[in-house]
């Protein structure tokens, strides 16, 4: 339980501190750099150095490219959503997300398992 | 276009902003520890790229711009769809760096000291995504 909530603790605080950083950074295409900082890897494999050791975050790494080829291919259905059809972005950026878990998983299962 | 800070932004933000992408962002570092605990660090490590706050930041930036628009009584939806959207296509690309932050670590942490890694890992991931940023930009 304490280790979940150090999880939660530092998580929130490292995804807070880059969202920040892209609110301040003017234009707004070089700000958006920062939706895809590693934050939640940075809190992530931090905690589990200390933990779990190198091998588990090497292999927590190797399928992170998975999830970020799934990112890759969200934000710019979501880029390309939002300015073709003018939605609100609650709707363009939610209707979009499962295609980050079919993308991801598809990955994961074709090419890193 | 020059790269600017503009910290007036900051009081623009409503606590409940901030405090919605503290408990996002909690929540998707919980949840990727319980995960990896109960499926393994090979299924775990999908969600260190999962879009969390995504959705709350594109919000957040359609707010501002439509209420720029508004205070010179005009209708800021276009607008504010506008920004997201440019905000987003530069996520697509900081994504690239990304990718390169997760291939160093998986490649690197087992054989170098793993927080000189994580360090080096991120370093890569600024240096990708603002190469990848300007490359766009002059095409």
């Amino acid at each position: 339980m304490i280790e979940i909530l150090v999880r939660f603790l530092v998580g929130g605080v490292v995804v807070s501190a880059f969202a920040v950083i892209g609110d301040v950074i003017k234009p707004k295409s070089f700000a958006g750099l920062f939706g895809a900082a590693p934050s939640v890897a940075l809190a992530t494999l931090g905690l589990t150095i200390a933990s779990k050791g190198p091998a588990y975050v090497a292999t927590e790494a190797h399928s992170m490219i998975a999830g970020v080829i799934a990112f890759f291919i969200y934000a710019s259905v979501v880029s390309w959503i939002m300015m073709q059809y003018k939605v609100k972005a609650i709707l363009g950026t939610l209707y979009a997300m499962p295609l980050w878990f079919g993308v991801a998983f598809s990955v994961w299962r074709l090419w890193l398992k | 276009m020059r790269i600017q800070i503009d910290f007036s932004v900051l009081g623009q933000t409503e606590w409940r902003d901030y405090a919605l992408r503290f408990v996002l962002g909690g929540l998707i570092t919980a949840a990727a520890g319980i995960i990896a605990k109960q499926f393994g660090p090979s299924i775990g490590g999908l969600f260190l790229a999962f879009p969390a706050i995504f959705p709350a930041s594109a919000t957040l930036i359609e707010k501002h711009e439509k209420q720029k628009k508004e205070n010179q009584g005009l209708d800021g939806t276009a607008r504010g769809a506008q920004a997201a959207s440019i905000d987003a296509a530069g996520s697509a690309m900081g994504s690239i760096g990304l990718l390169v932050f997760a291939v160093v670590v998986s490649k690197f942490v087992t054989s170098y000291q793993p927080w000189t890694v994580l360090i080096a890992a991120t370093i890569s991931w600024l240096t990708v995504s603002v190469v990848s940023w300007q490359i766009r930009k002059a095409m």
